[in-house]
Formats: structure tokens, sequence, C-alpha cells
């Protein structure tokens, strides 16, 4: 049984806004009988481009009825151009959060209202041009790759909890983790959400120091021709030798602070102090 | 749309698990804290036990008209499925090709499909087609018989629509190949009469909680002659066939249910069968587009299958459970995967009624008064999530047009 939170449990069974509105302004259409679900989204626009009524009809499970009420519940009497702006997790959020398995879910809800909004605008969504990727629940790349940056993606699993490629045949995981590496590679470092521990002992302090030194700042150095080596910690003293082309560089002390000791303080802890080691 | 919460059970989904019945539980009981020894221990205290278990054995064999050393205990039906087919492909080494369908149950189908990872062999595995009744391709299943064959796995009854599978004259088929027969009859043992004295079967398996006996315990009946090869090796338990410390009040407690069943097959195949036929037939009649899923006779008495065009199975389960009605769906969305059930899909059952599917399955204790409440809601709730469907308006104006 699925670990539903009151929240798409209350959706599902009183949903808001069920119908579709006769003489809509703009209608959205996602999903198919095929894929197991569906959903119908009907607006009401008025003169200033502000959604005043909103309806769905949805075939699909408990979670896709819930984002669907969710969603119409939460675009009603908003301007467009912020509804435009709505994510998946925006709706996820209205619902409490829901199964990972379920996410796809609520990108159907985003997928329904982008819909409806390019019909507005007699636009053609660009996702739709994407080579299909996914033959079973036709997906395209274009639709791949936006999940994976928009929600940081990083295996074929979360890719098809979200998108549902790759849930049927699996034949394209491949292609999948590819798409996965182009996202990767085009966009280096996403904003990685605050992991650093809360309490730290001294060792664990100097691993995760290391590992920062290793994974992100030694490969941006060496692309300078440079290096870096940890010397010491010391409470919050950190002391680190630059080598190569940076050893010699006058703005070394610049790289310290706003460089290492940024990534440090970010991903380590706030009152570090890094420091270079006297020769 | 639904506001009462009920305190009411109405179960029937049998096929999944069943109440273990209080007859079985009274058995049991002494066993964990009074009785508590070992049956292998040397002492009278340890000794009694193991003359419970003797009795439990006679009792299993008695259902299935076969002799107590052909009945060994395992832990699950799954168990059950995987010592019988990995003894086959052990003992017969030299043979790389396994018969199946492709309506199994997981425990045999994912079996057979990942022994290369299991076994370091390459097995070739046929999986033999179903029609749109669920019945298998007789012909097909002739033909993929050949001196390569190690053994062939099918199951007695399926476990999603209750279709019955003519295992008498499939196993006379492997016999005269010199193929061996393995059958995962979990669905069908204690629901309709088996006898292994008539039908020509190698390994039999089953799961003591599909019979109103416990979960965590299991048979598998291996034919006097047989040669096996042990999925458990330890102790001399079991003849050494299957190693560990027997799951005592769990293997009693089977052996009463199996008494009990007997007892019942003639309830089960007629009251039993008379509420499940009003249920489907009430269902039918109530709801436009519903269709039966499976052979309408042959079939376990206790399972019907319909498929309700154009709404999802997860929703009608959840709407069920606000009046405690127990059920299941072949719908993709109940499974965690994506797409709707193999059985279904095999039978080519479309989409659009594949994710609508409700398993019910009876047992002795549901009564007509349960047959009456799930009709009293179900088509309600069917016709409320139509209404919310975008599909359902649009087939109800192509039918107007």
């Amino acid at each position: 049984m699925w670990e539903y939170t009151d929240e798409v449990k209350e959706h599902f069974l009183n949903p808001k806004n069920v119908g579709e509105i006769e003489n809509a302004d703009a209608v959205g259409e996602v999903g198919s009988l095929a894929c197991g679900d569906a959903l119908k989204l009907t607006l009401k626009i008025d003169d200033t481009e502000t959604i005043v009524d909103a309806k769905f009809k949805t075939f699909g499970c408990a979670s896709a009825i819930a984002s669907s009420s969710a969603l119409t519940e939460m675009i009603k009497g908003m301007p467009l151009a912020e509804a435009e702006k709505v994510t998946n997790e925006d709706i996820a959020n209205a619902l409490g959060g829901l199964p990972k398995e379920k996410m796809h879910c609520s990108v159907m809800g985003r997928e329904a209202l982008e819909a409806a909004i390019a019909d507005y605008r007699g636009v053609i969504l660009p996702m739709a041009e994407g080579e299909v990727v996914c033959e079973c629940f036709g997906v395209t790349d274009l639709e791949v790759k936006r999940a994976v940056k928009e929600s940081n993606l990083t295996t074929v699993e979360e890719v098809t909890n979200f998108t549902k490629a790759g849930g049927g045949c699996g034949k394209c995981h491949d292609r999948l983790e590819e798409l996965i590496q182009e996202v990767r590679e085009e966009s280096p470092t996403p904003a990685i959400p605050d992991q650093r521990p809360k309490r730290m002992t001294n060792i664990q302090k100097i691993k995760l120091i290391e590992d920062v030194l290793e994974k992100e700042v030694r490969p941006n150095l060496r692309k300078d021709g440079g290096d870096i080596e940890l010397i010491d910690v010391d409470g919050d003293f950190v002391t680190v030798s630059l080598r190569g082309a940076c050893g010699s560089c006058l703005k070394s002390q610049t790289t310290i602070k706003e460089y290492v000791e940024k990534k440090l303080r970010e991903q380590v802890l706030d009152s570090l102090v890094v420091e270079e080691a006297k020769a | 749309m639904i506001s009462e919460k009920t305190d009411r059970i109405v179960y029937m989904d049998n096929n999944a698990t069943t109440r273990v019945a209080p007859e079985v539980v009274e058995e049991m009981l002494p066993f964990f804290a009074e009785y508590y020894g070992n049956p292998s221990s040397m002492h009278t205290f340890g000794g009694q036990v193991g003359q419970k278990i003797t009795e439990a054995r006679q009792r299993i064999a008695a259902l299935i008209n076969a002799s107590p050393e052909e009945i060994i205990f395992t832990s699950c039906g799954t168990e059950s499925d995987s010592t019988a087919i990995l003894s086959a492909v052990q003992s017969l080494s030299d043979k790389r090709h396994i018969v199946t369908t492709r309506v199994e149950h997981p425990a045999v189908k994912n079996l057979c499909e990942s022994l290369y990872s299991i076994s370091g062999h390459k097995h070739k595995v046929t999986q033999i087609p179903v029609d749109k009744y669920g019945m298998l391709d007789l012909e097909k299943y002739r033909d993929s018989l050949t001196d390569e064959t190690a053994i062939v796995s099918v199951m007695w009854a399926n476990n999603e629509t209750g279709v019955i599978f003519p295992i008498k004259k499939m196993a006379a088929m492997a016999r005269e190949r010199g193929i061996l027969f393995h059958t995962d009859a979990v669905q069908a043992v204690g629901k309709i009469p088996i006898d292994m004295t008539e039908v020509p079967v190698d390994f039999l398996s089953i799961s003591g909680h599909k019979l109103h006996a416990p979960k965590g315990v299991g048979v598998l009946y291996v034919r006097k002659g047989t040669r096996f090869v042990p999925f458990l090796f330890g102790g001399h338990q079991e003849q050494g066939r299957r190693g560990g410390t027997e799951n005592v009040a769990s293997i009693i407690g089977m052996g009463r249910a199996c008494e009990l069943v007997a007892a019942r097959m003639d309830d089960e195949n007629t009251r039993v069968k008379a509420l499940r036929d009003r249920l489907e037939e009430g269902l039918l009649q109530a709801v436009p587009r519903a269709i039966l899923n499976g052979h309408k006779t042959e079939r376990l008495p206790n399972t019907s299958n319909v498929s309700f065009e154009f709404v999802e199975g997860e929703s009608i389960l959840l709407h069920l459970d606000r009046f405690g009605v127990c059920a299941s769906s072949g719908s993709a969305c109940t499974s965690g995967s994506l797409e709707p059930s193999h059985v279904l899909r095999a039978m080519g059952v479309p989409f659009t009624a594949a994710h609508g599917s409700i398993r019910f399955s009876l047992s002795v204790y549901n009564t007509d008064q349960d047959v009456d409440y799930v009709l009293e809601h179900l088509p309600k709730i069917i016709s409320d999530l139509r209404a919310m469907s975008p599909f359902w308006q649009e087939t109800v104006t192509e039918k107007a047009e």
C-alpha cells in the first residue's frame, strides 16, 4: 500500500474543481489511456491574463487525481505569468509530498498547465518536438533532459519516477543514461542542497575537507596548471599549500580566500579559516 | 463524494492471503510457550513435537493423496518453486531448456528469467502464450518440448484470473518425453480436488497462507524416486532435503488447515462459487462497459477478475478501502511498476481495461451480505470515477454519434 499524505487522501477523496469549463480559453491535455494516466485541464482566463477558473478531468491513480485537484486550487486567481513558473515540485509540495514512484503524477500536472498556457498563446510546445526516447510511454529526449535538469535527477530510476521514461520494456535505459550525462556536462555543478552534517568529529571534518578539496577545488586549480595540498587542520584553521602555477601566482591569496575558503565554508563548516602554509 | 468511514471489513482478497482459521490458531498455540522442544531432540519433550510434525505431514499428504515422505516443508511457496526448478536444472545439468508460461507468478517467472545469474548456465526459456480467455495453447506447448528440456513449470491455477490449466494432460505430455514437471499449485490446493496418484507431476508447490494456515510455511511435494538436489543445505531435517529447524507451530497449523479445507471443499465449490457468480453477474449488469477477464468456467470457484473500462484500478481500490472492502488490481499503479499486469497483457486485454481491472477472491468466510455490500457500493464508485475521467465522456459521445 502506498504511503499517501493526508493532503493526497483529502484531494483524492474530495477532489476540487472536477469537470470541464465550457468555452474554455485554454485547454491542456496530456497522457493517454495506454500510459495509465491522463489529464485534461480547462482554464478560464480574463483580460488581465489572470486564471479566473480551472477545472480538470483525470484518469489515473489517487496521486494523479490529487495532483490535478491541488494544481487547479493553486492556479485559480493566479496571473498567467506566475502560473508559468509553477513546477512539479510546487504541486508535490502542496500535497505534502508524493511517494517517489509517483512523482510523474505531479509532472503530468505541470505539463497540462504548460500545454494549456501554450494553447492560450497559440504556440507549440518545444517538448513535443523532441525525439521520442521511450517508445512505451512516448517520452521525448527534451522532456527527459528537462526533468533531469529541473529536479537534479542522477539515475535512470529517478528519471522513470519523474517522467515514466524507461518504465516499460527498459530498452531505452542506455539512452537515458546518456541523456543524464549530457545534462551533467551542460551544467557542471547544479546547486547542491545543504548536506553538511550538523555536528562533526575532528576526523569527520578532516575527511570532508579532504573530500571537497579533492573533488571540487583541485580539478579547477588543475585547469590553470595549479594544485593544492592540505597541510594541517587545527580547530577551525585549515592550512593548505598551493602548488604548480598557483604557487607563484600573485593572486594566490585571493584564490585561497575567495575560492578555497568559500568552498570549504559552504560545504563543511561556516567558521573555517583557510591559510596558506608559510614556506 | 464519499464521507463515511466504516469499521466493517469485507475481505475478498484471498488469493493474496487468507485468514488463519481459528481452529488452526488453536492447534498451534501450545507449540510456542508450552511444547517448545526441538523435534530433532532425543528427549521426549522434543520428540513429542516431532510426532505432531509427522501428523501434520500425513494430513497434508492426505489432502492431495500423496505419501507423507513425498512432503517437504519449506518457508513459502516461492521457496518451493525455487527448490523444484533449481533441483531440476542441477540434476540435469546437461539440459539447458525450460518451458513455462507467460502468465506465471513472479516466483517462477523471475526465477526462470534470471537462472543464468544463479546457476551460471545459460538456459533457454520458452514461455507458452495464452489466448484472450487466459487458456494455454497446448499445440505450442507440445511443440516446445525438446530433448534439451530439463523441466516444465506451469501453474495449476492462475492467481489473477483463477483460470485452471490442464495439468494432468500437460504433465503426461512431459512425462512421455522424459521431462520433469513442476506445478505451482498454491492457488489450486484446497480450492479444487487434487489427487497426486492421477497426475504425473514430479514437483508441486503449496503455500500455507493461501489455505488458512499462517504465512511463513510452505510445502514442496516431490514424487518418490525423483532426483533431488536441496536448495537449503544444513542439518538432517526433512531427511536431509531441506536444512533448518522446522517452523513447528506453523507446520502443525498447516496440517490442521489442510484437514479443514478438505472438509470445506464442497462448500467452496458450491456456496462460495455461487457467491462469486452472484457478485460477478451483479457487477457486469450494474456497470456498463465492465468485462470479465479469464475463462468463465475453467476457473477456480472463488476468483473473479473484472475490468471497468476508463477508470484506474488503484483509485477503485482506495475507494473500496473506505468501505472496508479488500480486493486487488492488475493496474500499473498498484504494483509500483508502470505497466499493468503481465497476465492481462499476455491475454491481450486492452489498456483501457487492464488499468481498471479488479480481482475479487472469496473464501468460505464470505457471506451473502458481503456480496450485497460490494454490489451496493462499487457501481457508484465506478460512476463517480468515470465522471472524472477525460475518456469516459468522449466514449459516450462517440457512441451517441
